[in-house]
């Protein structure tokens, strides 16, 4: 929080420190921030701006049907543009830039009003309701969740909708509170630290450290061992997966990132789910201050990302009915806010925290399209919801028709 | 938010300088909306061990408050008594403990979308009491020097990408310059203006540090026993499933007596700082890149320095730093090349940081790769965006900066 100590005595602007600074209003900055990206991205492939398109042919509305499928992943714990779609960032975003890009359509100015934590801002994506709950609490969402309205309205069973998150707090994203929807219409939550830590005994955890860490703004790891033996072994039989080697291919993987996206391949192959939302983590480690870690995690969302798209690809079940979106939750704080640390943190709630991308790609939306007017995270769901067919009337989003 | 009555009884939890500050602005602090006073108290109650730079300005901020006519005050602070509080905050206890309470208070301004406006009241309020009594000019041109330590080896990494821009990039820098030369500088200029907490030098291992009182010295490795500490802390307040924001508020609690730092040849000041730095920072108890860059940030922040050498050392790995949390490390094992990438940016952080204070534009910065080739120097004297292939001495750079240093 800002505090009413001097932390911006120098002159910024004098140094030519702040790209945008001379923009003005955080506003004026978030369009700045979008113009540069698609000024980046056009360079790179040559992408045709939507305003130049005078209407949108409604493709989707022609294959909208029961075999719709969608795969949502966030990139939990934001990335800036300085890693990513700026020319220094452009070598940690290999496979968005080169299998993303030129085939899908990116939006450039997504913008996330509400609070910048982790948990609520990913209850704000599921819900599109900016959400206020304390970040670090273990409840639910207040609003009906995306699940909620896809199974509720069309009728879905439960093996139809699940998410994978990265961290135990995270145990209760799957469905609200809310009085008209909320419990048996959720989506199954899948938390693959919490099966991990349960699958290891407690005094065999060497080797495994770096998949059970959970919270990276608390970095002492805290495993809330509370999945019993049987709900254990009732997940194995779920994915397929015996305990012994679930815990052997686990102890193969680098991050909790791999982990998840091993359990969504899993969950792919043995229940394709219509509806399955992937939350990766690990670039939170932004936190701890290192900024080749937050590289490196980048590089490997990039990766795994790729390594979902070929399993969409390579499951009959998903081939050519998937529409995918990527997306952070959020940004990070800029390098030349004063309140802030750069890199390491989002507290400061600055224009460059606030404005992040994504990018959707799958049958019937447009190839190499950039989408430069503002637009809000929670825009989401209602986007889901005109793709499936179904009305989210707590939103507060709008459909975004240029990916519809 | 209206403004509260207060006696000077309700700080008696306060230390000594502190209470004395406040009995004598306690009118005006009866007229400050909550909101605001909260912040100003929340820098108030730590004031006897604050440095002087931040003694000077938060009594800077009162001679404005106080210059101001009633209705000057008013208007000046309307956006914060504009600001709405829940009703549990309305009745929190917030004098005795306003970090505590500005945490609640920062949830709260998030939660009720009130946090922008309050950004930008504060940045307002910042302009305008820096405008009315400005900050003294700085005894001499600020100087910032960064060593990355030869230890993280050879790369192909490229160095000090972010800063060439600003600066002379030098590629044949004689590889056998000796870091002395570096401390000499700094055991210069510590003679030359004696002030106090105005000469920095911070390393992420142990290193020698100019001999002389007037050179604030702090070393990861010499705070092992309070890192140490600290981390047993947190293993503590997780296993009692606290939460993150319930660790953060009991780590920066921490004193430094309870974490060995007592005794009368020990600096209060300086040791406070030191506390503040591995319990407030993240990462800062387990990566040395880490808590070079934050506990650089800090002192340029606070202490507002004339002179800062920062040295980096390679840090552990993420898989060390996590047995390490776990208690059960036994012996650390190190990231070279990690650690360049952390070291640049953590240099390009602290020029950043030095051009926050007053007479940035004077100030001059160097960055140097110890044992190796490539060196960045920034001052009036050098062109920006220029690379030099001449064969220099670490010397000959300095050289070529001097007419700022």
């Amino acid at each position: 929080m800002s505090g009413l100590n001097n932390r911006a005595g120098g002159s910024m602007k004098s140094v030519g420190l702040s790209r945008f600074a001379e923009q003005g209003s955080p506003r004026d900055i978030e369009g700045a921030i979008s113009c540069s990206r698609r000024d980046f991205l056009r360079g790179i492939s040559g992408g045709v701006a939507a305003a130049a398109l005078s209407a949108f042919s409604p493709l989707r509305a022609m294959t909208v049907g029961k075999n719709q499928k969608a795969v949502v992943v966030t990139f939990g714990g934001g990335t800036r543009d300085e890693e990513t779609f700026m020319p220094d960032g452009r070598e940690n975003i290999p496979h968005l830039l080169k299998d993303f890009i030129p085939q899908g359509t990116i939006f450039t100015q997504v913008v996330n009003r509400g609070i910048l934590g982790h948990y609520v801002a990913t209850a704000s994506l599921v819900t599109g309701v900016y959400e206020t709950f304390n970040n670090f609490a273990a409840v639910s969402p207040d609003n009906p969740t995306v699940f909620e309205y896809f199974r509720k309205q069309l009728h879905r069973p439960a093996s139809d909708a699940w998410v994978v998150a990265p961290s135990n707090g995270f145990g209760l994203i799957g469905e609200s509170s809310h009085a008209s929807h909320g419990p048996g219409l959720g989506a199954g939550v899948i938390l693959p630290k919490r099966l991990l830590a349960a699958a290891v005994p407690a005094n065999e955890t060497a080797g495994y450290e770096q998949l059970l860490r959970d919270n990276y703004e608390s970095p002492v790891y805290a495993p809330v061992l509370a999945v019993s033996d049987e709900q254990l072994h009732q997940m194995a039989q779920l994915l397929r997966v015996s305990v012994a080697d679930f815990s052997a291919h686990a102890r193969s993987l680098r991050s909790p990132d791999e982990l998840s996206v091993y359990v969504a391949k899993q969950l792919m192959q043995q229940l394709a789910p219509s509806l399955l939302w992937i939350t990766l983590h690990d670039i939170d480690v932004a936190h701890a201050g290192t900024y080749s870690l937050y590289i490196d995690a980048i590089q490997r969302s990039d990766r795994l990302c790729s390594e979902i798209w070929n399993a969409i690809e390579k499951e009959p079940e998903y081939a050519g009915k998937t529409t995918m979106f990527i997306l952070p939750d959020f940004g990070r704080d800029s390098d030349t806010s004063a309140g802030g640390n750069g890199f390491q943190h989002h507290r400061t709630g600055d224009a460059y925290s606030r404005t992040t991308w994504m990018i959707v790609k799958g049958p019937g939306v447009r190839e190499n399209l950039i989408v430069d007017r503002p637009v809000e995270s929670t825009d989401l769901v209602p986007t889901l919801g005109a793709l499936f067919g179904f009305s989210p009337n707590f939103s507060h989003g709008r459909a975004l028709p240029e990916v519809l | 938010m209206s403004a509260t009555p207060l006696r000077n009884e309700d700080f008696r939890s306060y230390p000594p300088e502190a209470q004395v500050l406040v009995a004598r602005n306690l009118t005006l602090f009866q007229q400050l909306p909550r909101a605001f006073l909260m912040l100003l108290l929340r820098e108030i109650i730590a004031y006897d061990w604050k440095f002087p730079a931040e003694r000077d300005e938060i009594e800077r901020q009162l001679r404005y408050l106080g210059s101001l006519k009633t209705q000057e005050l008013a208007n000046a602070l309307s956006p914060f008594a504009k600001i709405e509080l829940s009703p549990e905050l309305e009745q929190a206890e917030w004098i005795s403990n306003p970090s505590h309470f500005s945490e609640r208070f920062s949830a709260h301004l998030w939660a009720t979308h009130q946090i922008d406006g309050f950004s930008e009241a504060a940045e307002n309020y910042i302009a305008a009491f820096n405008s009315a009594v400005p900050e003294k000019a700085a005894l001499a041109s600020r100087l910032g020097l960064v060593v990355i330590g030869r230890e993280m080896g050879e790369s192909s990494y490229p160095l000090f990408r972010k800063l060439r821009s600003h600066g002379t990039y030098f590629t044949a820098v004689d590889r056998s310059s000796d870091y002395k030369v570096l401390l000499d500088v700094v055991a210069d200029r510590a003679h030359r203006y004696p002030v106090p907490y105005a000469h920095w030098c911070i390393y992420g291992a142990d290193a020698a540090a100019p001999q002389s009182k007037q050179v604030a010295s702090v070393s990861y490795f010499s705070l092992s026993s309070v890192r140490g500490d600290l981390i047993r802390k947190m293993q503590g307040s997780s296993a009692s499933h606290l939460g993150p924001e319930a660790m953060r508020t009991r780590l920066a609690e921490t004193d430094p007596a309870a974490v060995g730092m007592s005794g009368q040849n020990v600096d209060a000041v300086l040791s406070h700082f030191s506390v503040s730095v591995l319990s407030e920072g993240a990462g800062t108890q387990i990566y040395s890149t880490t808590f070079v860059q934050w506990t650089a940030r800090e002192a340029l922040r606070r202490a507002r320095p004339l002179t800062l050498l920062a040295k980096f050392a390679p840090r552990q790995t993420e898989e060390s730093a996590d047995e390490e949390l776990q208690g059960i490390q036994k012996k650390p094992a190190f990231d070279s090349q990690g650690s360049l990438i952390d070291a640049d940016m953590g240099a390009y952080y602290t020029w950043i940081n030095l051009q926050r204070l007053s007479g940035a534009e004077d100030s001059a910065f160097l960055a140097w790769f110890e044992g190796h080739n490539e060196a960045l120097a920034i001052s009036r004297s050098l062109a920006a965006g220029k690379e030099c292939r001449d064969k220099v001495s670490l010397a000959e750079v300095l050289h070529r900066m001097q007419s700022t240093t």
